[in-house]
């Protein structure tokens, strides 16, 4: 298991354990953070499941593929740190990561 | 202005899977579709969202795309010749005293039908509403999701947000009418073809139109009508004047007006029974992800089960006195007649 916390945009902070392998997304629906829609369900074809990466976890975590930052542009105040939390999968590496939420998925 | 009054058996609301699935289960049963749907071709989410990405759990399909499902329902219910009205939302839906449903879309049109069922998934596609303080104010006479008419946008300054071909197809069929054209986006590499963006880009270097890389911050204005907004840049703000305001964020999925038919709701979803799948007003029927029951899933092979169901009911209603005889496909001459195999 792998420490995940979400930080909402009100500040309200939710640790969570989650699965190796589940994806930053799946993590949020179940365990109820809200602010994460994910319409689609994991497929990268929606943009609803938008976050921001902490700073100091942004090179670890690593860069959106060519088809997110696509889909990027469908989300509103993106910014260096965002990514699409269904295209970040939890491993080992990803212990004690720090997932802020924006105020609106739009 | 209006159309003449279409007159037909059932009126389906939504062409995703279960909607055309309906079509073959009515169809046997002689029952003839009109389907109604927001998007601009058949397939609901599986076309919109899922084209390209495998479903795993269709009976009978190892893996199968959304595309291929829906091309594979499209040819298996073209023997029941069903009429598509895309790009229409119903608005209305009235009960006459005779019994049937005058059903409306958002272009007027008016079907007369006996049955009508909704089959609409999560709703209706609906344009992303980028989340600006007061932008519904301006809806509907500065800002606009779509263009329905281009005179509308003659003599104005346009600006356009997004990296789409329906963002730059529109800078370029707008720019020689408008006042001036500022495209938004919030970086140098778009996804509209790369023909479209060498011609934008063209327009720019002539000093047509502008390119602003960026994101949409505030709007203001006096009333209902814009006058200039905000772009945040990755160095500063900057303020533009603004009349036109062309947003295209891609769709979301919204309840829409399902919620305005006097149907008894569970969480923005629709009660029906699981005997016929019909709502609490008779001759309505809700299948597919709309619906809500006791142990209700949200599965694609869920929302086939309902649709053969629902048919059933819905004969009944259409000829109360004709018996119904259960037969299949594989023996029944009759079924295979109509299908056109015999």
């Amino acid at each position: 298991m792998t420490k995940i916390t979400f930080v909402e945009a009100n500040g309200t902070i939710h640790e969570t354990d989650v699965e190796n392998g589940t994806s930053v997304m799946e993590a949020a629906i179940q365990n109820s953070v809200p602010g994460i829609t994910a319409e689609c369900g994991g497929a990268c074809t929606c943009a609803t499941c938008h976050v921001y990466v902490d700073e100091k976890w942004r090179e670890k975590v690593g860069a959106p593929s060519d088809m997110e930052e696509d889909m990027l542009d469908f989300a509103f105040e993106v910014k260096p740190s965002s990514r699409l939390s269904c295209q970040i999968l939890v491993n080992d590496d990803f212990d004690g990561l720090v997932i802020k939420i924006p105020e609106q998925q739009g | 202005m209006s159309n003449p009054e279409i007159q037909t058996d059932v009126v389906i609301i939504g062409a995703g899977p279960i909607g055309l699935f309906a079509v073959f289960e009515l169809g046997l049963l002689d029952l003839k579709c009109h389907l109604i749907d927001i998007l601009d071709r058949p397939g609901g989410q599986c076309a919109e969202l899922y084209p390209q990405k495998p479903i795993y759990d269709i009976p009978g399909f190892p893996v199968i795309s959304g595309q291929e499902l829906t091309d594979n329902l499209m040819k298996q219910i073209e023997p029941f010749d069903p009429q598509f009205h895309f790009s229409r939302m119903i608005e209305n839906i009235e009960k006459t005293e005779d019994g049937d449903f005058l059903v409306t879309d958002d272009e007027g049109q008016v079907f007369k039908c006996r049955i009508v069922v909704i089959a609409a998934g999560g709703g209706s596609f609906q344009p992303k509403r980028p989340p600006v303080a007061d932008i519904e104010v301006f809806e509907g006479s500065s800002v606009f999701y779509a263009v329905r008419r281009m005179e509308e946008f003659a003599d104005h300054d346009v600006v356009i947000v997004g990296g789409g071909d329906s963002a730059l197809d529109w800078v370029l069929s707008l720019q020689p009418i408008v006042r001036s054209m500022t495209l938004v986006h919030r970086r140098d590499n778009f996804r509209a073809a790369p023909a479209s963006v060498g011609k934008m880009k063209a327009l720019v270097d002539q000093g047509k139109m502008q390119l602003i890389l960026g994101q949409i911050g505030e709007l203001s204005g006096e009333g209902a009508n814009l006058t200039s907004m905000s772009i945040k840049t990755s160095e500063e703000e900057i303020n533009i004047p603004v009349t036109r305001l062309l947003p295209f964020f891609g769709l979301t999925m919204k309840l829409g007006p399902v919620a305005d038919w006097g149907l008894e709701l569970n969480d923005n979803l629709i009660s029906v029974d699981t005997e016929k799948f019909e709502s609490s007003v008779p001759g309505i029927f809700a299948i597919g992800d709309i619906n809500h029951y006791p142990g209700k899933l949200k599965l694609i092979l869920s929302g086939f089960h309902e649709a053969a169901l629902m048919s059933q009911a819905a004969k009944k209603i259409i000829a109360p006195d004709e018996r119904i005889i259960f037969q299949y496909t594989t023996s029944s001459t009759k079924l295979q007649k109509k299908l056109g195999v015999k």
